[in-house]
């Protein structure tokens, strides 16, 4: 391999969801959200000789709801395997998983295929005392059950992502499509969505692939990246000095980005993979799947091609039907704006996608101060030129800040756009001529950028209100442009 | 066979069902029944039990269906506070939050916990040699063994310490040792009884059963025992009710005689085979016909099951790591800790199965091993469906032997196993079996089995109890040598 050959990554991820159910996979206990260690826990969950699971009915409709959006093939029936061994997190000795008869199989969201959809159990949480953080080395470690047990539904995709950005960005698709579907709460950062990513690199024109590495612990969309690419270079820095990449798994440090093996192949775990004797089969029956496909909402790739049917740009489509609190936003604004048949909407979406986002940034505009109905109302008076945009945006300021009705505050501020009359322009428009004149002269010769000089005299004559369009008209006019 | 013997001396010398009778005609008391067998259970010289109950329940037991009659309990069904040990070291003085399905619905039903009885450690074993307790005596010779791996339910039920008991049955550890003690030992239809609580051995296979001193008493237990019970995701319950036995008619019945399990060929004692041989001609004079039939795969049942059971239970017994209950032998770091833990708790036949299942679970192993042994599941299974087209009820010899020295077989695990010979097939196809007293060989019982398709129960107690009314063996003969 030359050291002048270009790389091309192949990425496959595997996403792990904890769903949001009521209960946990296998008892009766209530999920967890940080109450105190080891409340929530019974004989089952914490293992006790004797007891037995049983499935969750809610993580397998959950699961089913995960395959229809991800177009999977849903499995009349599926087992549940015992994946053995031994550590301190999970008391059975073995997770109850879903080996070679998942739940759900095949599939494509996005650029991106579909391997599988499994079911299984989340482990408990180690907590370790000293120094580390981490159990080798560690003084003590205790572990609280309380997550033990939490359903998980395992994604795995082809491998499809080439690059860091790619995995990122579908890994945001698939989040909106998670939460969209109200199955999980699709947290990186408090570990409900988790990505680990089976990364190799090869010259690009191979088809062939290269030995890969799974890379574990990315704990946010950001660390996703990082991680990835610092693995990318890794590799590619390996293969360009002769070396060559040893399959293994590896940990991402996302304080000093440092990459370090966790185990090597040989270390590999065998799982001693069989069918798991206490639970029946899981048979998806006909009421299952009617029930999964009722409860299936629009997704995002839906809801962005109908978005564009209406009108709006694919840039502001992507963006609302990605970020589901967005798109509910605007179409929330939409109904209560009630625009005419045929009137462009276009603009309402630019004020949700621009104005208002630049304002509010990755808060939920449902829950700051501007209800949507506001929105539309601000955006209705720019549209009949009831008001500047530059006054508009002055206003959502306001409206981000306390709430309120726009027409109120607009009114109260005096900021109401000033009619098209020639009558109340005609003469600012002469005074700011006379006290720019060397403006109106680069105009006269053909220098349209010095028009601002005069449109801005006369916005701070009138504090804003005038249209700078109908402002342009008269300058052109009166200069017999 | 009801006999006239004088019983108001001896209360404990009543049946279970003539002692649900007796109290509930006001001739005798719960807790006077109780506190005798208490008595006896206490005194008991056979290492029969690993607990006895301090005192009689309250007396809530009488208004109900068993009428308060106690019952001995293996020590794998779990008991709230009660200790419940699988008969291990590792999970020694181990009492465990909650109650056993099964135990609790017997305790609800009126049959209150009298104790805990000792067994092969996690129910491995033919002969009660593999307790971390020590060996239980068989009643009818103390140099000998109960049988395993419900011996001390057994022996006690046989030495009359306890008027009836519930054991587990895997490959046989119900009907083995009640054929080794001369009683009554009934495995179920696989999933008819909730396994919640059980201490698990080989999960697929473990099934709960009453070990009685007749059948009435079997079909009294079973009865109460039955049922569905959504915290076990395999349990199906019975269709319909476990009826009393009462006709005691064998005509018309077709009995079926496995050429593989019953054969001369196949390695049983002469003494058990005159006595099974003895009884078929019985049969055929209460009007059954008796005809050789084939279970092809049967002589391959002992292999696939010491597959798949070492299997799950090296799988099932992962969670004894010393990390939250039981015995913990601390030896620097987690890994020292789980190998000290499991090296000492563990007895030396479970070891060897966690290794067996391990092995054959491992990659590279998987297929040549767990999957042709599912495979042969799959052909006995069906050798079964075949044979009950043709014939009510197969029946063979319970084990090849009667009960043996103890000491005799622990050297060589193979010997030990074949006792299973007889029991395994029936374990693995998931189907009820029976073994009732057959008379004696050398002074000591043999067994004669019954079995029959999937929720056959009630039919197969009729046909046990037409044998056994014919045969007159009586459970409490033990009760002279004890």
């Amino acid at each position: 391999m030359t050291a002048t050959a270009e790389f091309e990554p192949v990425i496959g991820l595997e996403i792990h969801v904890q769903l949001s159910t009521k209960t946990k996979m296998f008892c009766g206990c209530a999920l967890s959200f940080g109450e105190p260690s080891n409340t929530l826990t019974c004989p089952t969950c914490l293992g006790l000789p004797g007891t037995l699971p049983r499935a969750n009915a809610k993580a397998i409709h959950f699961g089913l709801m995960i395959g229809l959006a991800l177009g999977s093939e849903l499995a009349p029936r599926s087992i549940f395997h015992r994946k053995n061994y031994f550590y301190p997190d999970l008391p059975k000795g073995y997770q109850i998983s879903q080996y070679d008869e998942p739940l759900c199989r095949g599939g494509q969201l996005g650029d991106v295929r579909i391997h599988r959809v499994h079911l299984e159990e989340d482990a408990a949480k180690l907590v370790h005392a000293g120094s580390s953080g981490r159990i080798h080395g560690s003084d003590a470690s205790v572990v609280d059950f309380n997550r033990g047990g939490t359903p998980l539904a395992e994604i795995v995709t082809e491998p499809d992502v080439r690059s860091a950005a790619q995995a990122r960005e579908w890994l945001t698709l698939l989040r909106t499509t998670l939460r969209q579907l109200g199955v999980s709460d699709v947290n990186m950062e408090e570990g409900s969505l988790r990505c680990d990513a089976n990364i190799s690199i090869r010259p690009v024109g191979s088809t062939a692939l290269g030995t890969k590495t799974e890379l574990k612990n990315m704990n946010s969309f950001r660390y996703l990246e990082r991680g990835v690419n610092a693995e990318i270079a890794r590799q590619e820095t390996l293969l360009r000095s002769g070396g060559h990449v040893v399959q293994e798994t590896l940990h991402f440090d996302p304080q000093t980005e440092r990459i370090t093996s966790l185990r090597s192949k040989e270390e590999a775990h065998d799982y001693r993979y069989f069918p798991e004797p206490d639970l029946v089969p899981v048979s998806t029956s006909d009421e299952m799947l009617a029930a999964a496909r009722a409860a299936m909402p629009e997704l995002p790739a839906a809801r962005e091609e109908r978005l564009q049917s209406l009108g709006i740009s694919a840039a502001s489509a992507r963006q609302l039907a990605w970020r589901t609190e967005l798109g509910d936003y605007f179409e929330a604004a939409l109904a209560a704006g009630n625009p005419p048949v045929g009137a462009p909407i276009q603009p309402l979406a630019n004020w949700v996608c621009n104005d208002l986002v630049r304002r509010v940034g990755e808060e939920d505009p449902n829950a700051s101060q501007v209800t949507p109905a506001a929105l539309a109302k601000l955006v209705g008076l720019v549209s009949e030129k009831a008001l500047t945009v530059s006054n508009a945006r002055l206003v959502l300021d306001r409206l981000v800040a306390d709430g309120g009705d726009p027409a109120a505050i607009v009114e109260a501020l005096g900021l109401g756009a000033m009619g098209g009359g020639d009558d109340v322009l005609d003469p600012l428009v002469d005074a700011a001529l006379a006290a720019n004149a060397d403006a109106a002269e680069k105009i006269r010769s053909g220098n349209m950028k010095a028009i601002g000089a005069i449109i801005g005299h006369v916005m701070r004559e009138t504090k804003g209100r005038a249209d700078g369009a109908e402002v342009t008209r008269i300058v052109r006019h009166k200069l017999g442009l | 066979m009801t006999t006239s013997r004088d019983t108001s001396s001896d209360i404990t010398l009543l049946s279970a069902a003539a002692a649900v009778d007796a109290i509930e005609r006001g001739e005798l008391s719960a807790g006077e029944l109780f506190e005798a067998y208490r008595a006896a259970a206490a005194g008991d010289e056979l290492n029969a039990y690993l607990w006895v109950a301090d005192e009689a329940p309250a007396p809530a037991g009488q208004d109900a269906p068993l009428r308060g009659v106690p019952l001995a309990v293996k020590d794998l069904f779990c008991t709230e506070g009660v200790p419940s040990q699988a008969g291990s070291k590792i999970l020694e003085g181990y009492r465990p939050p909650y109650t056993a399905t099964v135990v609790a619905k017997l305790a609800a039903a009126g049959a209150p916990l009298l104790g805990k009885t000792n067994q092969d450690e996690f129910a491995m074993g033919s002969s009660n040699e593999n307790s971390a307790f020590g060996p239980v005596l068989n009643p009818w010779d103390r140099a000998r063994v109960p049988g395993g791996s419900s011996g001390g339910s057994a022996a006690a039920v046989a030495a009359g310490s306890a008027p009836w008991a519930l054991g587990t049955d895997t490959g046989g550890s119900i009907r083995q040792p009640a054929a080794l003690c001369g009683i009554v030992g009934l495995k179920p239809t696989y999933g008819t009884v909730s396994r919640y609580g059980m201490i698990a051995f080989a999960s697929s296979l473990d099934q709960a059963g009453p070990l009685t001193r007749d059948v009435t008493d079997a079909a009294l237990l079973l009865k109460q025992m039955v049922g569905h019970d959504n915290r076990d995701s395999t349990s199906i319950g019975f269709p319909g009710e476990i009826e009393l036995p009462r006709s005691g008619s064998l005509k018309g019945i077709r009995l079926g005689v496995p050429e593989e399990l019953s054969g001369a060929g196949v390695g049983i004692e002469g003494g058990v085979l005159d006595a099974f041989n003895a009884t078929l001609k019985l049969a055929e004079s209460l009007g059954a016909t008796v005809e050789t039939c084939h279970l092809p795969h049967a002589p391959h049942a002992l292999s696939a099951y010491y597959v798949l059971a070492p299997a799950e239970a090296s799988s099932n017994l992962a969670r004894y790591d010393g990390v939250r209950y039981g015995r913990r032998v601390e030896n620097g770091g987690l890994v020292g800790m789980y190998t000290k833990t499991r090296s000492e708790g563990f007895g030396r036949e479970v070891k060897r199965r966690i290794m067996l299942g391990t092995y054959s679970l491992s990659s590279g192993y998987y297929d040549a091993y767990y999957g042709r042994a599912q495979r042969v599941r799959t052909k006995i299974a069906d050798d079964f469906r075949t044979a009950f087209a043709e014939f009510d009820f197969v029946v063979t010899p319970t084990a090849p032997s009667v009960a043996f020295e103890l000491g005799a077989k622990t050297s060589d695990p193979m010997s030990m196993y074949v006792n299973d010979y007889c029991t395994v097939p029936m374990s693995l196809a998931g189907i009820p079996a029976i073994s009732i007293p057959n008379g004696l060989s050398d002074g000591l019982p043999t067994g004669f089995q019954l079995c029959g398709p999937a929720f056959s129960e009630n039919r197969m107690l009729e046909a046990a109890y037409a044998l056994e009314q014919a045969t007159g063996f009586e459970a409490t003969g033990a009760r002279i040598h004890a």
